[in-house]
């Protein structure tokens, strides 16, 4: 498998990329870690004239945890995400997310802009970014500006992001909550037949808080704000996680592929859920 | 499509050659600088027969384009030793029948050796772990983790016998 | 003699011969990455070939252009059956006795069939070329389905062989038939059955997977025209076969072409075969005067080369209400792509599925093969096993269980009634084959011990009791298997591939200062033979192991053989080193006696010496005798050490096994954990213990993989799903379990040293426990027959159509 042929540019700051960028328009694409893009282009499915490698932007880069929030660098790998101590106390979920994708080598190189930018349906830091209500930072010609996680994924591989923007950084706040990352998948390296993120905060034993987001069951991400309903106000007894389940699963959309048929991935959707949300609530 | 210029370390040897952008480091290992070690097995960034290490990551060298490693400081299998010498992981794998085909193997010994550099004292399910983006199909793996555990011992009584 | 002359045991000790857990030679290369696989050689002015393939399963070809490739700078030719039809070799012949396209001929049959060989400069020029050449096809109704390949309205396929109604095998009975194979008595057979107490009826579909060798096929080709020799590498697991094949179809004396197998990264059957790129690289190696070598990704291999299995089986089989089995009856729709391609012994066109009754003494029996073309792949190759054995294991494997379902009877006890007993050795099957040895009873036994069998279905029964009462969602499955295999083809009375007789070789030199260079017919992907076939010499002729270099895979210097595949190599080469190493001996014995001035019967045979009988202190060690045979002139003796056999064998041998593993499996999710395996193997006399264990280990995995999730699948117009490691599963080291592994010893009677082989056991034996395990978790709930693969949706399928999923 060999890719086509293609401009190869490394630009230092994130202006000169955005300028290439605006320069050869739909021709131009970023890559970080490129093990989306490379095998997508090695399989001749993504023609890119003009790749522009994002590796010397110094500003991508870097784990930051200051006055209750995180900020990731677009150029965080997965590997950075896993053993960041500092990740480790104020976003543990993070690195159990990480843990669950791809395989060693993916992640040394696979960052979390790449994965949160590129709008494939079946990678896992989109739900986690909803879920956590994380916003990404966009620059482009015009300047920066901020978007939701929850409002950036429009369809499979479309985004909120304009073609000559950057997503350059993600930041959300820090948080004392349960939390689980739920995978199900066929082996190591596989994309997820269901996944769920759930992040649950309790007080005196009642749930405060609940934020539920599901990984590879529609075309975009899925973050149940009625699931999180179902839970807040209750102790997470039996009854509110089948009501939560439930409402979440109103909301998935899976397709059939070879890791099943629908009804399947619902049901084990279903089961997923259901061990995120007991995990998160054991761990509040 | 005209070719770059790419400088890089390999096997601690500064090399300095022309290449298209878009020719992926496993094909510049191998077909211009005659490093055999790492093979193509997959294509798709899932065996890791061409597993190499670039700038202390294990990574796979099918699914990095050369213009990439362009700066880079790359060991393939063949930087491991002195020519013509084990290092302890190899001697493992040979003692501990940790390979068949031999052609995951280079790929394997690699990703193994980052592995213990990282984690020195690993029980066996984080070996199975963090060899999981290596495919070997000949050995069941079995193998492949005594011998990676038995030069995780090694190396330690070595480092201890030595403080 | 100043010979300090140790025991005869630490002699024996130093040869690390037969039984010796020698450390592999082997292995100092490849750990240093120095190993010399297909895609390392690179040859002066080399060129690199690649096909455009078909993205259409069935299509007529309307046209091609290939001016745009053409034009692109590094491009040297673009070929076409057009171009190939003048030199004759536009079709090729395959192993099976059919014809294959080498380049797309009018039509294509499957998706990534071969349809025009690029030839460039380099492998990326190729692929821009590849790119730029235009194909107008016309899409043909697609043929997936091996069950409706013989409909009366089904689409023709093969129309170059419209109004042939008989073919390599005999009798075409449609359009889309190959061939009909039988073995026993169906009359016979069917009496059985109708007057039996309890007869069962099941369809076992063994799904069509692939061998999947770390590394794909390919060769380099390159024809020297002023010496006018071929030389051909490749990833051939038969470099003679390849040599008479590529003389046959390309006219060049075969004594001009050296094919030469490198080391091979693994073969598992995928490289038995012979494939349009090792033909498209001699060719446009000969129409370009220049190296071409030709390497598939793995797209390609997945797609288009050797695919294995795809075996619909319905099945019979009657006992008495005490569970005596009378009778088997085994009909098989065999899916053989668009081309037959099967790499099986001539006369066996389903392989040996005729060893389908199994480990079990069945009276009567009967099995008809019906092999059909369908637009799939061609292949059909043993995908680690001896042709068609897995399965025949998978099958009766199968059929036990569904009869002890319904007996009411205990699958262990049923098994163990059935065994043929160990005095009834050498035992006649029903279908025909003579077994050599086995004791299946001791064996059985001390796997159910091993694993504390009642224990388990104590711990199950619970385990359903605490279902049942909603305290789980994990049921537990014990699968058993006993498996026997037949290997080491074969006779050549009755196995040959292509008129080549299935003998194997060993040439043997043993060098004045007492080393030795043996060379064989077969070849390693990583069984080990450069030690393995060393230890069998060491301890026939007394030299040590590591004084012995091992050579194949070069056919200008190894003797002729078959090849390694169908684990044939220690049956058939093994006896053939044995037998030379004997030659060696016997000459060595006259040149001692010449040397002790005795008679040749007074001298007796110890570990690495003659020594004259009654006096020990007398006597010549093989070093003394190799050094004389080249510096003394002994009368009636010619100089020199040397021996040559080919070794055809008088049977086959029938290793065995008992496999058993512990499965827990989540009824709500299809996802399943191993909790134990255990592999007993009985392969005869074990030359090295610590490859046959690496072997059991790699054909266990390759075994959980079959059962687990690996498949080829099709979509309804032939579109192969499975086409990346994405999504074809290939277990890594964190879902693959730890295997325990045991062993009894039972030797060949006929083989000279009791060998039995070992390599391809686990994947016959494994796949029924693997797959008996799913079943038995859920035979409480009424489940009988699901098919494999057992992936996570098709597992909760088999629950939810139980109905597990709505209770509670």
């Amino acid at each position: 498998m060999i890719p086509g042929a293609f401009e190869y540019y490394r630009p230092r700051g994130v202006e000169d990329a955005i300028a290439i960028l605006q320069q050869h328009g739909d021709d131009a694409r970023v890559m970080a870690g490129g093990h989306s893009l490379i095998p997508m282009m090695k399989l001749r499915m993504a023609d890119v004239p003009h790749l522009i490698d994002l590796q010397d932007i110094a500003s991508l880069k870097g784990i930051t945890v200051s006055a209750g929030q995180v900020t990731l660098g677009a150029m965080v790998t997965q590997h950075e995400l896993i053993n960041s101590a500092e990740l480790r106390e104020a976003a543990p979920v993070l690195r159990e997310t990480a843990l669950q994708i791809a395989d060693p080598q993916v992640r040394y190189c696979g960052t979390i802009g790449g994965n949160v930018a590129n709008g494939d349906p079946g990678n896992d830091m989109p739900a986690l970014m909803q879920c956590l209500d994380a916003e990404f930072t966009l620059v482009g010609p015009n300047g920066s500006r901020a978007i939701k996680a929850r409002e950036f994924y429009e369809a499979a591989y479309m985004t909120g992001r304009e073609d000559d923007e950057i997503l350059t950084a993600i930041r959300f706040d820090v948080s004392g909550a349960g939390y689980a990352y739920e995978k199900q998948k066929r082996k190591i390296g596989d994309y997820a037949t269901a996944a769920a993120a759930v992040l649950l905060t309790r007080e005196n034993g009642m749930c405060t808080g609940a934020s539920v987001a599901l990984t590879n069951l529609s075309d975009v991400p899925v973050w149940s704000q009625a699931a999180g309903a179902a839970l807040e106000g209750t102790d997470c007894n039996d009854a509110a996680i089948k009501a939560a389940v439930k409402a979440a699963l109103a909301e998935a959309d899976p397709t059939e592929d070879n890791r099943g048929p629908v009804a399947f991935k619902l049901h084990v959707a279903g089961i997923i859920i259901e061990r995120a949300i007991r995990t998160a609530w054991q761990r509040a | 499509m005209s070719k770059m210029q790419i400088k890089l370390t390999v096997n601690g040897r500064e090399r300095e050659l022309l290449a298209e952008p878009r020719e992926l480091l496993i094909h510049l290992l191998r077909e211009e600088l005659n490093l055999t070690g790492p093979h193509i097995g997959c294509d798709t960034s899932h065996c890791g027969a061409c597993t190499v290490e670039m700038d202390g990551k294990s990574v796979k060298s099918c699914t990095v384009f050369a213009a990439q490693a362009n700066g880079a400081e790359v060991t393939t299998i063949e930087g491991l030793a002195e020519p013509g010498s084990l290092n302890v992981l190899q001697s493992a794998f040979r003692e501990h029948h940790g390979l068949q085909c031999g052609f995951c193997t280079p790929g394997m010994i690699t990703r193994a050796h980052r592995l213990l550099q990282e984690n020195p004292d690993p029980s066996e399910e984080e070996v199975r772990f963090g060899m999981a983006g290596n495919l070997c199909r000949c050995t069941g793996y079995q193998n492949i983790v005594k011998s990676i555990l038995a030069a995780a011992t090694e190396l330690n009584a070595a480092k201890e016998a030595a403080e | 003699m100043n010979d300090l002359t140790p025991d005869s045991a630490a002699r024996a000790a130093k040869l690390k011969g037969l039984g010796c857990s020698r450390k592999r030679v082997e292995d100092v290369r490849f750990t240093q990455g120095k190993g010399n696989y297909v895609d390392d050689i690179k040859l002066p002015d080399m060129l690199f070939g690649d096909f455009v393939r078909s993205p259409y399963a069935h299509a007529r070809i309307k046209s091609i252009n290939i001016d745009a490739a053409m034009a692109l700078p590094g491009v040297i030719a673009v070929l076409t059956a057009k171009d190939l039809e003048p030199l004759g070799l536009h079709w090729m012949p395959t192993l099976a006795g059919d014809k294959q396209m080498v380049l797309a001929d009018g039509k294509v049959l499957f998706q990534g069939q071969e349809v025009a060989f690029v030839i460039a400069e380099d492998r990326y020029i190729n692929a821009d070329a590849i790119e730029l050449v235009e194909v107008e096809y016309e899409e043909l109704p697609v043929l997936t389905d091996a069950n409706k390949a013989m409909d009366a309205d089904a689409v023709v396929l093969r129309e170059d062989l419209a109004g042939q109604t008989s073919g390599a095998h005999g009798e075409r009975r449609h359009h889309n038939h190959i061939f009909r194979w039988e073995a026993g008595d169906e009359a016979a057979t069917n009496e059985v059955l109708e007057a039996a107490d309890v007869v069962v009826e099941e369809t076992v579909y063994y799904h069509r997977t692939h061998p999947c060798p770390l590394e794909t096929c390919g060769s380099v080709a390159s024809m020297d025209k002023t010496t006018g020799k071929l030389t051909l590498w490749g990833t051939f697991q038969a470099p003679h076969v390849v040599r008479t094949v590529a003389s046959l179809i390309s006219g060049i004396e075969e004594h001009n072409i050296r094919v030469i197998s490198p080391d091979i990264g693994g073969g598992f059957g995928n490289k038995v075969g012979v494939y349009p790129g090792y033909v498209c690289s001699i060719v446009a190696s000969i129409v370009t005067g220049r190296p071409v070598k030709w390497v598939e990704d793995r797209m390609d291999n997945l797609m288009a080369t050797a695919f294995a299995r795809d075996y619909w089986m319905k099945g019979k089989i009657s006992a008495t209400k005490e569970g005596k089995i009378t009778g088997l009856h085994c009909h098989v729709v065999a899916d053989h792509g668009a081309f037959d391609a099967c790499a099986d012994p001539t006369k066996f066109p389903a392989g040996f599925m005729s060893i389908c009754t199994g480990s079990y003494d069945i009276p009567t029996a009967w099995l008809g093969v019906d092999g059909v073309y369908t637009n799939k792949a061609p292949g059909g190759v043993s995908y680690r096993c001896s042709f068609r054995v897995t399965e025949a294991a998978y099958f009766i494997e199968r059929m036990i269980e569904v009869l002890a379902i319904e007996l009411g009877m205990d699958a262990a006890e049923l098994r163990a009634k059935n065994f043929i007993a160990k005095d009834q050795f050498p035992y006649e099957s029903a279908l025909g084959w003579e077994y050599d040895s086995g004791d299946y009873h001791t064996a059985w036994t001390k796997a159910l011990k091993a694993v504390g069998y009642d224990d388990l279905r104590a711990e199950q029964a619970e385990r359903i009791e605490a279902f049942k009462r909603g305290e789980t969602r994990k049921l537990l499955g014990i699968g058993l298997s006993h498996f026997t295999e037949i290997v080491g083809a074969g006779p050549v009375k009755n196995c040959d591939i292509l008129g080549m007789g299935m003998f194997d070789s060993c040439e043997i030199r043993i060098h004045p200062t007492g080393s030795a260079v043996a060379r064989f017919g077969t070849i390693s992907q990583g069984q080990g033979h450069a030690t393995t076939f060393a230890q069998i010499l060491a301890s026939e002729i007394g030299i040590a192991a590591d004084s012995i270099t091992v050579e194949e895979g070069d056919t200008d210097t190894a003797p002729y053989g078959l090849g390694t595949y169908g684990s044939r190599t220690t049956p058939v080469a093994g006896a053939a080193a044995a037998m030379a190493g004997r030659k060696i001996r016997a000459k060595a014995q006259m040149i001692a006696a010449y040397l002790l001035e005795v008679h040749d019967g007074d001298l007796e045979w110890d570990v690495d010496r003659f020594v004259v009988k009654g006096a020990p202190e007398q006597f010549k060690t093989m070093t003394e005798i190799a050094y004389a045979s080249y510096n003394q002139a002994i009368p009636g003796l010619e100089p020199g050490l040397e021996a040559v056999s080919y070794y055809d064998p008088p049977n086959m041998t029938y290793p065995f096994g008992a496999y058993i593993c512990v499965m827990e499996i989540d009824v709500d999710t299809g996802t399943h954990e191993i909790r134990q395996f255990y592999a007993l193997d009985d392969c005869g006399t074990r030359i090295n213990p610590m490859i046959i264990e690496g072997q059991i280990h790699g054909g266990l995995t390759e075994a959980l993989a079959i059962a687990m999730g690996q498949e080829i699948a099709y979509d309804d117009i032939g579109n192969v799903k499975t086409g990346t490691l994405m999504d074809f599963f290939l277990p890594t080291a964190w879902e693959t379990p730890t295997y325990t592994t045991d062993f009894t010893e039972t030797p060949s009677p006929h083989h000279p040293i009791g060998a039995k082989g070992v390599g391809e056991s686990p994947n016959v034996g494994g796949v029924p426990a693997f797959s008996n395990a799913v079943h038995d978790a859920f035979r409480p709930f009424g489940l009988k027959q699901a098919h494999m693969p057992h992936d996570h949706w098709r597992v909760w399928k088999i629950a939810n159509d139980l109905g597990l999923h709505t209770q509670g």
